[in-house]
């Protein structure tokens, strides 16, 4: 394999190509999404979405973020030829909800807030709460890889320029 | 604890090879060989080690504390003492100028000057407690994966060369082209395609 850090720098356009593709899957095709999870509620865009555009000489980045803010501008840096590097998540399973934002180039998982573990009183309640915590964590962790391996696979085949990458083109120029 | 906060940060790891049996006493046996000692009376300046992730000022390694059901949970300490240049600079000076009283001379050498400061930082460094900054992380042995609660650049290389003289395993961190290749499952095909990806217009 590569050295660690020549990867890392390499492909890092697979990490914004993903949230990218996220973003368009979220808006188009939640039904897609909870086959690959059946017990997910709902997926969304958080609170926050930056893009960069790396076409031009100097590199342009557009942050928007607030909670009732709107994806006008993200969608018009898109139609630009920007990607998405880092987006902010937000998803239901049951009533139970998660959110954290998610960076393209790292995968890092950022700001991640679950729903409540009991509460810590005594040494075994300790026990019990930093397992609940990781079962909880598990959960955003493995749903964030398991969405990833899917992108992975569909990015290596011919399927990608044939027909995803045309449907996210006709995406962005509406 | 950092694990517990309301809002964290985690940065996954594959970790390569495995510990000889018993595992649990060889995990021991890693972390109380590299716990952090600490610094505050010492003349060092920063300390890298494990600490408990409940007790991080007191670090426990006896027995089986870190084995919470089936995963490891212990955290990473990083001590150090910040000593304000403006300081230095003050002492120095106070120094250097005693110094020319008592020696009854205009100036000072070169070497005396560098003498005078080694000892003003020699002195903070006793005097100054070390700044702790705890990272907790959960290691999920069977999996071979470890969570580290931590984006920081130096943090998290600290923890990749502490593990590795720690247990003699290496941790690969996960982004997009490691995580493709060493955990997705992938066949030799498909990882050869993945090695010739390039970047994808989305705008015609």
């Amino acid at each position: 394999m590569l050295d660690v850090a020549v990867a890392y720098n390499r492909y890092k356009f697979i990490g914004f190509e993903f949230l990218t593709w996220l973003w368009f899957t979220i808006e188009n095709d939640q039904a897609y999404l909870k086959k690959l999870q059946e017990d997910l509620a709902s997926l969304d865009l958080g609170n926050r979405v930056v893009l960069e555009n790396r076409q031009s000489e100097a590199m342009e980045t557009v942050t928007i973020k607030g909670d009732d803010a709107g994806l006008e501008e993200g969608r018009l840096a898109l139609k630009k030829g920007a990607v998405v590097t880092e987006m902010n998540l937000l998803f239901k399973f049951g009533d139970q909800k998660w959110q954290f934002s998610l960076k393209g180039e790292s995968l890092g998982v950022a700001n991640l807030k679950t729903p409540d573990a009991g509460p810590v009183e005594s040494r075994d309640d300790l026990e019990g709460a930093m397992l609940e915590k990781t079962y909880l964590y598990d959960k955003a962790m493995n749903f964030v890889y398991l969405i990833f391996y899917d992108f992975i696979k569909h990015r290596i085949s011919k399927d990608w320029h044939h027909q995803i990458v045309p449907q996210i083109r006709k995406w962005i120029a509406v | 604890m950092g694990l517990l906060s309301s809002s964290v940060s985690i940065t996954r790891y594959k970790v390569e090879g495995r510990l000889p049996e018993p595992i649990i006493e060889t995990v021991a046996a890693g972390l109380k060989k590299n716990t952090l000692i600490d610094v505050d009376d010492e003349t060092v300046e920063s300390a890298i080690g494990w600490t408990s992730v409940d007790t991080p000022f007191k670090p426990n390694f006896e027995g089986s504390s870190f084995v919470v059901g089936p995963h490891f949970f212990f955290s990473m300490r990083m001590d150090k003492k910040n000593i304000s240049s403006k300081i230095v600079k003050k002492m120095c000076t106070q120094q250097m100028a005693k110094k020319l009283v008592e020696s009854g001379r205009e100036y000072l050498s070169r070497e005396e000057k560098k003498q005078i400061k080694d000892a003003v930082i020699h002195a903070l460094t006793l005097r100054v407690p070390a700044t702790p900054n705890v990272y907790d992380l959960i290691w999920k042995y069977e999996d071979a994966e470890l969570w580290f609660f931590s984006h920081q650049k130096a943090a998290n290389e600290a923890l990749e060369i502490l593990f590795s003289k720690s247990f003699k395993l290496t941790l690969i961190r996960l982004f997009p082209f490691t995580a493709a290749m060493l955990t997705a499952g992938l066949s030799e095909a498909e990882l050869d395609s993945l090695s010739f990806l390039t970047p994808t217009s989305f705008t015609e």
